[in-house]
């Protein structure tokens, strides 16, 4: 049986064919889309590394199968920068040192990303940790993440006051 | 994960006809089914998507006062819906206490109320299980089973139930919207859920092909939205199954409790409602004797099924301490770690209905 889905990934309108309803979204994203930023830690939806934005918001990829999501737009890490010019979650990242092997921050930072837009954290770093708690980092960067996600969420909040005004 | 044939009907008669054939599962969020199956502790033959059938997404109050939810809705929309949270505050901090925000965007209540009562030997295809081959044993009896049931089991299954939702669910006296082949008919959630006796493969009390549609909350449970927590004790602040959960609702009157729900999760085979515990707070005063006589009824009939007994005691002691939190009163603002014992500590002497 071959089945046929649309996707926008990325901006990007694709149609992809699909000969098994097995593949996950993580697996389509990675073995046959080439876009590996999302990572398989688990594959259980335990640890987060595998985060995307389905529709505006974040999911476990490896969780979903790609057949069930027809019509879905999905942003990976690689669609999140603007040309040259990285996301906030991306530069507070780096300017708060909130990784240190790298594996887990393409599903941190997207993860970071739907928590801004979701918009239930307010400025506590307690809320933040706690709405931050699918994604794991066995590198234990989680005071860098909690305030890398804090700065660029002001960054954010900041730029939509000035569009606002 | 098994080859399966995979179908995504337009419409719910053609869903129910098309999960009728045995062996069929419904798909909705996936968090649970998916997870299950790449494991090989479920192998449908066929997966039947809801994603595509209309009017499942609906939240809509009644003229009773109740809500009547669509099984698609998904935890965070309804965790956060500021109407639901204000008037079932506890069914907001349980799901709100449940999994990690990524399965709450995509896990969905009719997927909640339907995920499996399990354990690790469930997951492992090759322990002995009963629930997932029945008649081969089970190895959890025997085996590493300090977070099994103490109530509701039998020596043929020990797995909990492991919702936390289904527990200020179950004490609200939720109904669940069922439509089948043979046409449409309603469940009380404490009904849903079946005890594993000699058959715990037998899971609930749905026919082949019925399909959860909604989930009503009747108007008079929101009388308890003043006096309403859900508590989770967990082996790690966040993401982590309850070893011990308890909703507590209580609507009070002056001095005493006119009438009183309680449910425990992580203790019980399916969401245990304490009804005996109940009946000993009506009429009764608000406090430390009143709810240590309702905790304790609430845990009459408990035994251990393993090296478990120590959670007899901890739900008998949440269960008081759920109490005395919906005696505080509930909380305005939800706390930073929802649900969290730890993060709710009422002082002694300064609840507001003593």
């Amino acid at each position: 049986m071959t089945l046929s889905i649309g996707l926008t990934i990325n901006g990007e309108k694709r149609v992809i064919p699909l000969d098994d309803p097995r593949v996950t979204l993580l697996d389509l994203l990675r073995e046959r889309l080439a876009l590996t930023g999302a990572k398989k830690g688990c594959d259980r939806g335990q640890c987060g590394a595998c985060t995307v934005l389905v529709d505006g918001r974040r999911i476990n990829s490896c969780l979903a199968l790609a057949v069930s999501l027809d019509g879905a737009s999905v942003l990976t890490i690689e669609g999140l920068a603007d040309g040259e010019t990285l996301h906030p979650v991306q530069a507070a990242f780096i300017a708060h040192d909130g990784m240190q092997c790298g594996f887990c921050t393409p599903g941190q930072i997207m993860s970071a990303v739907g928590l801004i837009a979701e918009g239930h954290a307010g400025d506590d770093p307690e809320r933040v940790s706690e709405l931050m708690s699918g994604n794991l980092c066995r590198c234990g960067a989680y005071k860098g993440i909690t305030e890398a996600v804090l700065d660029a969420q002001r960054t954010l909040n900041a730029a939509k006051r000035k569009d606002a005004a | 994960m098994n080859r399966f044939d995979y179908v995504r009907p337009a419409s719910i008669a053609e869903a129910v006809a098309a999960a009728a054939i045995p062996g069929s599962a419904f798909l909705a969020g996936g968090t649970n089914l998916v997870d299950l199956m790449k494991l090989g502790a479920l192998r449908p033959s066929r997966v039947v998507d809801i994603a595509l059938l209309p009017g499942l997404e609906d939240i809509e109050w009644l003229s009773d006062g109740g809500v009547r939810i669509g099984a698609r809705v998904c935890n965070a929309d309804l965790a956060y819906d500021a109407r639901v949270a204000r008037t079932f505050p506890a069914v907001a901090e349980a799901l709100l206490a449940t999994g990690s925000a990524q399965l709450r965007n995509a896990a969905t209540l009719g997927g909640n109320l339907m995920q499996r009562t399990r354990c690790a030997y469930f997951t492992d295809t090759a322990s002995a299980c009963n629930r997932r081959a029945p008649g081969s044993g089970c190895d959890a009896s025997g085996g590493q089973n300090r977070l099994h049931a103490v109530l509701g089991w039998s020596e043929h299954c020990i797995a909990t139930h492991p919702s936390d939702v289904c527990v200020p669910l179950v004490a609200l006296d939720a109904v669940v919207e069922v439509i089948g082949p043979a046409g449409a008919r309603e469940i009380a959630l404490d009904a849903l859920h079946l005890l594993p006796h000699h058959t715990p493969e037998r899971e609930t009390a749905l026919a082949p092909g019925e399909l959860i549609v909604a989930l009503r909350i009747p108007g008079v449970a929101a009388r308890f939205a003043g006096h309403a927590r859900f508590l989770k004790l967990r082996e790690r602040t966040s993401f982590a199954s309850a070893v011990v959960s308890a909703a507590a609702a209580l609507e009070i009157e002056g001095n005493t409790i006119r009438s009183a729900r309680i449910a425990m999760g992580g203790v019980g085979t399916k969401p245990w409602r304490a009804l005996d515990a109940e009946a000993v707070l009506a009429g009764a005063p608000p406090g430390k004797d009143s709810f240590e006589r309702a905790a304790s009824a609430a845990l009459e009939g408990a035994a251990p099924s393993g090296n478990n007994a120590f959670k007899i005691d901890l739900a008998r002691r949440l269960v008081v301490r759920a109490l005395r939190s919906a005696a505080d009163g509930t909380p305005q603002i939800m706390p930073a770690l929802p649900a969290s014992a730890f993060s709710t500590e009422s002082k002694a002497g300064e609840s507001r209905v003593a």
